[in-house]
């Protein structure tokens, strides 16, 4: 197995999988968010975009591969002369379709869709928010671009958002409504193997922990709904047909995702999952918890009898710290970065 | 984003500022004599924390608290906790009244960092209730309103989704972002590093509901497990605590919360290193205002001693605590460095503590007078370094 032979190879040298490297310092702090870092490689140009979100603010920081170079920009909710906590965010992410990529940000008023540097707003999409303040906290939350041209977008009333992306300009469209939860979506993500046909496109989660699978296509389609045992997903991922979902229990879930066939269960943290990414080419596994730990899995299908497996790898302790974010540099997994809660750094480990 | 957090951030806040100042007048009070001038008898200290708490926990102010509504900035809190405090005999100086928040918006932000599980942000809330309780228990009256809010407390919050408090926690993190302003208490204690953040360590019991790390278990098509394995977890995590009780009376389990100033270790606020965030002038956007009015309305005219005198009070004096830490064998030369070292608001405070110098350079005793007369204007504020 792939994973042996990857720790046999670390124990033969007596070192680590991964050291750290120098980190990115970005201009303010992690607020306490799921999924709380995203990264975009831009090949041609030789780096590599991430976002942070603090409070009412996206960070947006260029890193070259060199080293060398980084520039900033902060991108802010709009309204921003309201008092703060009205016009919070909740998640910023990179959303790659064949012709384009854009950076979409989701807060409490509405959905902010800008071109991938953070240059100009393309779109926006305000919240329906009832006049009177209702007991149920309003906003958007869970960002996927799905296939050729969607943008799928989560709510906190359970609805999920499909938008029409053209390959150029600013002509996007709210094309479909999706009603496949009651709770508050908290992640969603689409299947991010490439080249294999797979069926299922999407997966949406939510505050309850239940799972909706979809296909997607002018009218998106339900395929399966994986109940949840009353504990938030909180990030959630689809790789080669298999749902891998990180809970506040601390547990990892890998599901089949037209089924609902459990794989796998891991006792992977102490606390709160944060952050879940994969790496597509190797089926490196990342996941980060409140509990301060990073920990790198390695999945593999397993044909013979139709399943994942999931081996663990390696540990990464950020200590005294609240992990809120940690992704995939590359989709080897050859590197990786990590944000926590309250750090002006983005901490980055790379393949020794 | 959550908009159930201002029951909780008062409740807790409030507890914390009523456990300092309990503690604080408990150390003002060096006389026996009762007739001494700039002593506060114990008499004095349960009538302020009657005021306080009765005032805070009072119908209308809750009821306006617990409306769903977004939190507020910490000028608006800082306001009303103030207001608060003036609901009694005692009135806090403007410096007194910034280091007393610190240290109230610290210890909150230790609790809810530290919090093991979301919903267990309710224990912490319910051991700060415990303990006012506990505070008032003379007065039936004020029991009584503590009750009530206690119960629509419990009324509310209950119904609540593990998610829905984790917004809760969330929405309160950020508003704590960036505040790491250290507590000589927390140092002590190690439960925060000298660079202000807060120790978080690998270990321990796992938090009730949450297995401990470790397995990996693995199932065939039709949900047999066929196969477990471990794998090494970095740390060293044991069982489960058992849960706290969230009825209105039992035993909360997690020490959250709990009034940590009594064991009379004296606390110090070190000054932060990262700029406050209250100092961009902002006025107030115009919501905040609105809450602001709507909260101070809320408290019932009658509370408020207009007519009576208020007594001014140097909440930070530290004289009993300099006699406390030289009694436990701290470097007294560290405590005369520390001495020269402080910021000065006026000159009377600075000749008093000229005075208090000289008393240790010949080792004698602290006197009487030095402690803060009732009618007073004194602003001297002592901050060890």
């Amino acid at each position: 197995m792939a994973a042996d032979d990857a720790k046999a190879v670390l124990l033969r040298e007596g070192s680590s999988m991964y050291h750290k490297e120098k980190s990115i310092q970005i201009k303010n702090s992690a607020s306490a968010l799921y999924n709380n870092l995203c990264a975009l490689r831009i090949a041609p140009r030789r780096l590599t975009y991430f976002t942070v979100v603090h409070a009412n603010v996206v960070n947006m920081v260029s890193a070259s591969w060199d080293g060398l170079n980084y520039s900033h920009r902060q991108l802010q909710s709009k309204e921003p002369n309201v008092a703060t906590s009205t016009s919070l965010i909740m998640q910023a992410a990179f959303c790659s379709l064949p012709s384009r990529d854009l950076l979409v940000v989701t807060s409490q008023k509405g959905i902010q869709v800008y071109e991938s540097d953070g240059s100009i707003m393309v779109y926006w999409h305000a919240l329906d928010i009832p006049e009177t303040q209702t007991a149920q906290a309003m906003f958007a939350r869970g960002i996927s671009a799905v296939r050729d041209s969607y943008i799928c977008v989560g709510i906190s009333t359970g609805a999920i958002l499909v938008f029409d992306v053209p390959s150029k300009g600013s002509n996007i469209t709210l094309s479909d409504v999706l009603e496949g939860h009651k709770e508050s979506i908290t992640d969603m993500a689409s299947e991010c193997c490439g080249g294999e046909v797979c069926i299922a496109d999407l997966v949406s989660a939510d505050d309850g922990g239940n799972l909706c699978v979809w296909k997607s296509g002018e009218e998106f389609k339900l395929l399966n709904h994986i109940p949840g045992f009353d504990i938030s997903c909180s990030s959630v991922k689809l790789w080669k047909g298999t749902v891998v979902a990180g809970y506040g229990t601390g547990q990892i879930r890998l599901y089949e995702a037209v089924t609902g066939i459990l794989h796998a269960e891991v006792n992977a943290h102490a606390r709160w999952i944060y952050s879940l990414d994969i790496a597509p080419y190797s089926g490196l596994l990342l996941s980060a918890a409140e509990d301060s730990l990073v920990r790198v899995w390695h999945l593999t299908m397993t044909p013979e009898s139709q399943s994942v497996e999931i081996a663990h790898l390696h540990n990464e302790c950020v200590t005294d710290t609240q992990i809120c974010g940690a992704k995939f540099c590359d989709a080897d997994g050859y590197a990786f970065a990590v944000t926590g809660y309250d750090l002006s750094e983005i901490i980055r480990y790379t393949q020794s | 984003m959550s908009v159930r957090t201002l029951p909780l951030v008062f409740i807790n806040l409030g507890g914390e500022m009523l456990y300092i100042l309990d503690q604080r007048l408990q150390a003002l009070n060096t006389s026996e004599d009762n007739s001494e001038k700039g002593v506060w008898s114990e008499h004095d200290r349960k009538r302020v924390l009657n005021d306080i708490v009765g005032a805070m926990f009072s119908k209308d102010f809750m009821d306006e608290l617990l409306k769903p509504q977004q939190l507020y900035s910490h000028r608006t809190l800082k306001t009303v906790l103030t207001r608060l405090a003036h609901a009694s005999i005692m009135r806090l100086n403007q410096a007194s009244m910034d280091k007393l928040y610190e240290l109230m918006v610290m210890a909150f932000k230790y609790q809810v960092f530290l919090c093991p599980r979301p919903k267990d942000l309710l224990l912490i809330t319910y051991n700060h209730i415990d303990t006012i309780r506990e505070f008032v228990r003379h007065t039936p009256v004020v029991v009584n309103q503590v009750d009530e809010t206690h119960r629509k407390i419990i009324e509310i919050y209950s119904s609540l989704a593990e998610g829905d408090f984790q917004l809760l926690r969330q929405t309160l993190l950020i508003f704590f972002q960036d505040m790491h302003i250290r507590v000589s208490l927390f140092l002590k204690n190690k439960v925060q590093n000298p660079n202000g953040r807060f120790a978080l360590s690998p270990s321990g019991p796992v938090p009730h509901g949450i297995d401990v790390p470790g397995l990996i278990r693995m199932f065939d098509r039709k949900g047999r497990e066929v196969r477990r394995g471990e794998f090494p977890t970095g740390g060293s995590y044991t069982s489960p605590i058992r849960q706290g009780c969230f009825a209105l009376h039992g035993n909360r389990v997690i020490t959250l919360g709990m009034n940590m100033y009594t064991e009379n270790h004296p606390e110090e606020t070190h000054t932060s290193k990262a700029p406050s965030k209250d100092d961009a002038p902002n006025l107030l956007a115009k919501e905040e205002l609105n809450l602001l009015a709507r909260l101070m309305g809320s408290m019932k005219a009658e509370d408020m001693p207009e007519t009576e005198t208020g007594f001014r009070i140097n909440l930070f004096t530290s004289d009993q605590e300099e006699e406390d830490a030289g009694a436990s064998g701290g470097a007294e030369q560290c405590l005369f460095g520390v001495i020269n070292i402080q910021a000065m608001q006026d000159e009377q405070a600075a000749t008093q503590l000229a005075r208090i110098a000289g008393q240790f350079a010949e080792g004698g005793e602290m006197p009487e007078e030095l402690s803060s007369s009732k009618g007073d204007d004194l602003l001297a504020m002592m901050d060890e370094l």
